[in-house]
């Protein structure tokens, strides 16, 4: 029996650490972003790296989403003679879920196993002792640029990828499903709200920092040469793309109440 | 003939920041553990302002971990250490950062920056302590790879260096900001006999020039007798014997023999 809660109290256990070491990187980033000076240069390399260089992949993955989402969805609605609905539908779907969850899925394959991998490389090659031997505080200098330029990138990739969805999905349904265009674009109007936009919106910031923080504390906590990044990389994608998908359903719950779906 | 004490010569028992002739660094009691093996094991060190002390040891004997316990990279279990007068025990990243910034230290791989050139790399702690003039840059650079004999290196990238390059710079990088103490991580290792005999003679040139105190970890017994003035033994996580080099050639324990004549099959056991 003894024997029995031991096994199932070391990974309850190690599952709280890791949680624990998650919030204190989290403090201590917010921490240095108001109390320490900004290098910005390492913050604008990160805005390109994190924003510019992920453009490709985000307008891929929003505009296949939006055109399959339109597709399926008319294949649906015109049964019952909805077809024209499809607009409000596809564009709802993509500003409150599609577009953020997907993006910060996509962000954290791309950059989250980017970041894990060069800091965790810095950690076994003792680089990141080289830096604290040289008095420099490895939080400022690796982690506040990279959460930083997260939290201003996520948003602005997901605004790029409901944009891009909403557009793939129009055209599909105006020239390949040929629904009547004013129909289409008169309910889309309708039924989509500004809350909608910052729903989205709030969730991309919410899940840039879920990225950022378990990317950096992978690397940091990275261990036994190449074997040890390897995981490391692997455990912050896999616990990145978890940690969307569970936080999504909270925060939709959540938002849902200060944003309330629906013409209202 | 001197003979050379057969366990180490302990601290004395006064507060180490007592008086002027407080030594650079006092290492008291220092126990480690990693794991279920005890890497040291109450560990008392001093090292007077300007000495060069060599610690030698055993591949795996905890000789890097002192060092790196020395500016704080490792956390002991007990024990005190004092740099200047100040216990860096306890301290958190940030208070060892004021501390470190008297300390330069040169790691046994280089440890430089993959992603930055041999200039960015070693103009790193001059940008890091807000210096912005190019210029100045580029001129404390060029100075610092003269002294290292690379002169015109500059743009090169630390993965197309050599592995006594990569020491090179990361010693110039580590002293550029003139540190008052050195810590040198087997400065030496992997290196032939050439070029490991230029690197000792630049750390006896900065000892010269900059009057630096130096701490070389090392296991190169060549090494070890060519730069320092004082010698000390870790041997089963204790310091065992601390003296001067001539003292330590001229020692008679069964231990140390062994050592110095590299002899494996234990007869000083």
């Amino acid at each position: 029996m003894v024997r029995f809660f031991n096994a199932l109290g070391t990974p309850v256990l190690a599952f709280f650490q890791y949680l624990g070491e998650l919030v204190l990187l989290a403090g201590d980033t917010f921490r240095s972003i108001f109390t320490r000076k900004l290098r910005w240069k390492l913050f604008l390399n990160q805005v390109v790296e994190i924003g510019l260089l992920s453009q490709l992949v985000v307008v891929i993955t929003g505009a296949f989403t939006g055109a399959v989402f339109a597709a399926q969805t008319f294949f649906q609605f015109n049964k019952i003679g909805m077809g024209s609905a499809t607009g409000a539908v596809v564009s709802v779907s993509i500003c409150r879920e599609l577009g953020p969850v997907l993006t910060a899925l996509m962000v954290a394959g791309r950059v989250g196993a980017a970041m894990s991998a060069e800091i965790g490389t810095m950690k076994v090659t003792e680089q990141i002792d080289a830096l604290r031997a040289l008095a420099v505080y490895p939080t400022d200098y690796l982690v506040v640029p990279r959460a930083l330029a997260m939290m201003i990138s996520m948003p602005l990739l997901v605004a790029e990828c409901i944009a891009v969805g909403i557009a793939a999905g129009y055209f599909i349904a105006i020239f390949l499903l040929e629904i009547n265009g004013t129909y289409y674009m008169a309910n889309m109007v309708r039924w989509t709200r500004s809350r909608d936009i910052i729903m989205g919106l709030s969730k991309a910031f919410c899940f840039g920092i879920l990225i950022v923080f378990i990317s950096c504390q992978k690397g940091l906590s990275a261990r036994e040469g190449a074997v040890g990044v390897g995981r490391a990389t692997t455990e912050a994608v896999v616990n990145s793309s978890l940690a969307v998908l569970i936080c999504n359903f909270f925060l939709t719950m959540l938002l849902n109440i200060i944003y309330p779906a629906g013409y209202q | 003939m001197i003979e050379a004490p057969p366990f180490p010569e302990l601290p004395t028992k006064s507060h180490p920041a007592a008086g002027n002739s407080s030594p650079m660094i006092a290492v008291r009691s220092l126990a480690k553990k990693i794991g279920q093996q005890e890497i040291l094991r109450g560990v008392d060190l001093e090292i007077a302002t300007g000495e060069t002390l060599a610690i030698i040891g055993r591949s795996g004997g905890g000789k890097s971990v002192l060092l790196k316990h020395l500016v704080g990279l490792m956390t002991p279990d007990a024990g005190e250490i004092w740099i200047q007068g100040q216990n860096i025990i306890g301290m958190n990243e940030r208070q060892l950062g004021e501390i470190r910034k008297k300390l330069g230290i040169l790691f046994q791989s280089g440890a430089l920056f993959d992603s930055m050139t041999v200039e960015d790399n070693i103009a790193f702690p001059l940008r890091e302590a807000g210096e912005r003039d190019a210029k100045v840059l580029h001129a404390k650079v060029a100075e610092m790879l003269e002294v290292m004999e690379m002169e015109g290196q500059e743009n090169k990238m630390p993965e197309s260096l050599s592995g006594g390059m990569k020491k090179r710079v990361g010693l110039a990088r580590s002293i550029i900001r003139r540190p008052s103490c050195v810590l040198y991580d087997e400065p030496t290792s992997g290196l032939d006999p050439v070029v490991a005999d230029s690197i000792n003679r630049l750390i006896r040139r900065l000892q010269q020039r900059l009057g630096v105190t130096s701490v070389v970890v090392t296991h190169d017994m060549k090494s070890a007798f060519d730069v320092a003035n004082h010698i000390a033994y870790l041997h089963e996580g204790r310091i065992y014997f601390h003296g001067t080099p001539i003292q330590l050639q001229q020692a008679r324990d069964p231990i140390l023999q062994d050592f110095l004549l590299g002899r494996s099959d234990g007869r000083g056991d």
